[in-house]
């Protein structure tokens, strides 16, 4: 049986109509056409669909949708500016090619922006352990930890964040 | 449709209800980084999911000397807990390493204990400390020793209508280190090759045994405990040799399996090297927890 739901995606709230088995992942690419974050494996392996649930990262993917109820999700799509402009992370990404066929990018950028929200100068290692359940098919992890290293100084010398 | 009802009872004494009126009908769901994935291959098809998220009973970690981890406590929470880094390294050394940060915010370590895999990084550890599972069911509380927990593969002694509410871990003796290593080909993510976790106690010249606790994952059916091992290295010197001798008994203890991750004949000989790393491992940091 259908039920409504009420949570906030990127600082709009959203009123769904769900059925309780569907995961977070489903509704936030087929009711709501957020279709940043990217169905991989679908069991929790490869981060492709990670979003931020009340700041932490979680694996749409197997995430129950009835649980975001009242909570605040936030998807690559919110990193947005409000003049349209990128995020930090995302002007690094681009500039230091952390981006390859862009697949993993949307899920690796969210567990980038809770690590900096939490920890602003990581070092290499800290970099990898909170990206180590996001995996990059095209292997670009070099890049991608330098494109994270670049985003850190990027938010240390502006100053400015993606909206919540 | 293949569906189910999710329900979000806010008490204990609500979710024990529901676990009554909906008996073999219904799943305890905590993060549902098992159950999900579970019930997404089609391996399970309960009518009633009762999660157990939004209990706050179940969601603590509280330090007194002794430790309490609520069952349904975000894993992430205890990896991220400075009293625990502190007092129980051994703890946060399996759950830093323990699937991804996004498979920690959800998993729970009761739903990692009640599982039950042989494979359960949050078991060898609690083993070694001597935790205590706290049950919550019909019929009132009950605890049970962790080393009696366990059953089989996927099999615990909590009953259908029973949840587990939360782990007690015993203030630890003085002059005692403890460390958990999980062998894997890569840290994160991968289930452990063989998990091994050590636990010494020394007496005041931080040299010689006085009590010794090890446990071992993935090298039975249920994660277990090395009694002869511990019972050879009381009273003993630490060092390298003895701890070698040590690894060589806990090996015999276990029976471990050949896997795809892994040989029966590799998995020995891991356990050998693994418990003269932990045993060392124990003694530094036994030496650093008396030098504080
Ligand atoms: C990508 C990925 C990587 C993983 N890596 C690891 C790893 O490295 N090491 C490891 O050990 N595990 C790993 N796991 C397995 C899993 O994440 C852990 O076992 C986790 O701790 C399970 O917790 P949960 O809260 O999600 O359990 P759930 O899926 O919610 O529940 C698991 C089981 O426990 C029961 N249960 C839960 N809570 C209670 C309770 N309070 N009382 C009674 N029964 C209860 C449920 O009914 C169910 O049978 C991994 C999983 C995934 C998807
Ligand atoms: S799609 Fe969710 S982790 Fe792979
Ligand atoms: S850029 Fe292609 S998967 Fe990472």
């Amino acid at each position: 049986m259908k039920r409504t739901i009420r949570f906030t995606v990127n600082g709009n709230v959203a009123e769904v109509e769900v059925l309780p088995h569907w995961n977070l992942l489903r509704v936030l690419r087929e009711e709501l056409w957020l279709t940043g974050a990217k169905q991989g494996c679908g069991e929790g392996e490869c981060g492709a669909c990670t979003v931020l649930v009340d700041g932490a990262p979680v694996n749409a993917c197997i995430y129950p949708v009835l649980e975001v109820e009242g909570k605040n999700v936030l998807t690559i799509e919110g990193l947005m500016g409000e003049d349209g402009r990128l995020h930090p992370l995302q002007e690094a990404f681009l500039e230091k090619a952390g981006v390859q066929c862009g697949f993993c990018t949307p899920g690796m950028i969210m567990s980038a922006k809770a690590l900096l929200d939490m920890n602003p100068d990581p070092t290499e290692a800290e970099i990898r352990h909170a990206i180590a359940g996001n995996m990059c098919r095209c292997t670009g992890y070099v890049q991608i930890v330098e494109s994270i290293r670049r985003a850190a100084e990027l938010l240390a010398g502006d100053g400015s964040s993606g909206k919540e | 449709m293949r569906t189910f009802e999710y329900l979000k009872p806010t008490s204990l004494k609500e979710a024990l209800e529901l676990l009554e009126r909906y008996g073999e009908k219904a799943k305890l769901v905590a993060g549902g980084t098992d159950v999900m994935v579970l019930w997404k291959k089609r391996a399970i098809s309960p009518e009633y999911l009762i999660s157990l998220r939004n209990v706050p009973e179940l969601n603590f970690v509280a330090y007194d000397g002794g430790l309490k981890i609520g069952a349904a406590t975000p894993l992430r929470t205890i990896e991220l807990s400075p009293e625990i880094r502190e007092h129980f390294p051994v703890i946060t050394d399996a759950v830093s390493n323990l699937g991804s940060v996004q498979v920690r915010n959800s998993g729970t370590m009761g739903g990692n204990i009640c599982n039950a895999a042989p494979s359960a990084d949050s078991a060898p550890p609690m083993l070694v400390l001597g935790a205590k599972v706290a049950i919550s069911g019909p019929d009132g509380e009950r605890s049970v020793p962790i080393t009696e927990f366990f059953r089989g593969p996927s099999k615990t002694v909590v009953g259908p209508r029973e949840i587990v509410t939360h782990f007690s871990v015993p203030r630890p003796q003085p002059n005692t280190g403890a460390a958990y290593w999980k062998h894997t080909r890569r840290k994160a993510m991968d289930l452990p090759i063989l998990g091994v976790a050590c636990l010494i106690s020394f007496q005041d010249d931080m040299k010689t045994c006085s009590a010794a606790s090890i446990a071992l994952g993935v090298a039975a059916p249920t994660p277990m405990r090395a009694y002869k091992a511990e019972a050879f290295l009381a009273g003993k010197i630490i060092d390298e040799a003895t701890l070698d001798e040590a690894g060589a008994i806990a090996a015999s203890e276990g029976s471990p399996r050949t896997t795809i991750r892994g040989s029966a004949w590799y998995r020995t000989e891991m356990i050998r090297v693994l418990v003269k790393r932990t045993g060392m491992m124990c003694r530094d940091r036994a030496k650093g927890a008396a030098g504080r």
